[in-house]
């Protein structure tokens, strides 16, 4: 029988597997998508939640999430945009100064 | 015992699919495994009667962000990453086991007491559209309004780091 606790260790899982991408990848576009990986764990523990308690708060909640994630992405990409353009290099290791 | 095959289903797809955007060495593979992800996520939370968000998360993260990344890639023409091999290994072995560890740490967290019904002896959280529409606009109408300032922030923010500078 599938219980609440199935989706909780579904959405760990999830949430490790995008841990293990942002702690190994120097890409900076390849560490913005495992965070949206590590987001996406992070809803489905929100919405397991809200169906175990029957209360559709949780839901809610990840709709806020769905919309903050949207806006932190516009701006992760434009700055992506601008490091390759400025630095003309993508690797998170290279950008180390904060002023040049 | 549908309920469980969909389950396994699903999951299993998007584990292997989001390890896969994890261990892709071309980003553009990793963005479409990443689609996977989210329309299973969607199946998911179908299952657990959001159906609301699982529209939501087809529209949204399929058919907005994951467009976006993909523009951005085609645009940045990025060729495969290339890292010492040394570095790589060290940084791979660390994140594994830090990763792991973390894991495990949450499965001990999660550890709900045994019993627990199985969940079509719960009451579902009605995730229509009326029950979700009724509560973002009652009890969480200024959450709501408030997000409109972080969109127009984050536009105006995306605009500004994008233009060209004149004098370039």
């Amino acid at each position: 029988m599938i219980t609440v606790t199935h989706y909780l260790i579904a959405s760990v899982l999830l949430f490790s597997i995008g841990l293990i991408g942002i702690l190994t990848r120097r890409n900076v576009l390849m560490i913005l998508l495992c965070i949206e990986i590590m987001f996406n764990a992070a809803n489905l523990m929100f919405v397991a939640y809200a169906r175990g308690w029957a209360d559709v708060g949780g839901q809610i909640v990840v709709f806020f999430i769905i919309t903050v994630a949207a806006a932190e992405v516009t701006v992760g990409l434009a700055i992506a945009i601008l490091l390759s353009r400025q630095l003309h290099t993508l690797n998170a290791d290279e950008v180390s100064r904060l002023k040049w | 015992m549908t309920e469980a095959v969909f389950f396994y289903t699903f999951t299993v797809l998007m584990l292997v699919s989001a390890g896969f955007v994890v261990l892709s060495r071309q980003p553009i593979y990793s963005v479409l495994s990443l689609l996977a992800v989210m329309f299973c996520l969607a199946s998911l939370f179908v299952m657990l009667g959001a159906y609301v968000l699982a529209a939501l998360q087809v529209l949204l993260y399929a058919g907005a962000v994951l467009v976006l990344f993909l523009f951005v890639i085609m645009l940045l023409n990025l060729e495969p990453e290339r890292l010492a091999r040394m570095r790589l290994f060290t940084l791979r072995s660390v994140g594994t086991a830090a990763a792991a560890l973390f894991a495990f740490l949450l499965s001990q967290v999660f550890e709900l007491p045994a019993g627990e019904p199985p969940l079509e002896r719960v009451p579902a959280a009605s995730g229509s559209i009326e029950s979700v529409g009724r509560l973002l606009f009652t009890k969480y109408l200024i959450p709501f309004e408030l997000t409109s300032f972080l969109i127009l922030a984050a536009v105006i923010g995306a605009v500004t780091l994008g233009r060209r500078s004149p004098d370039e």
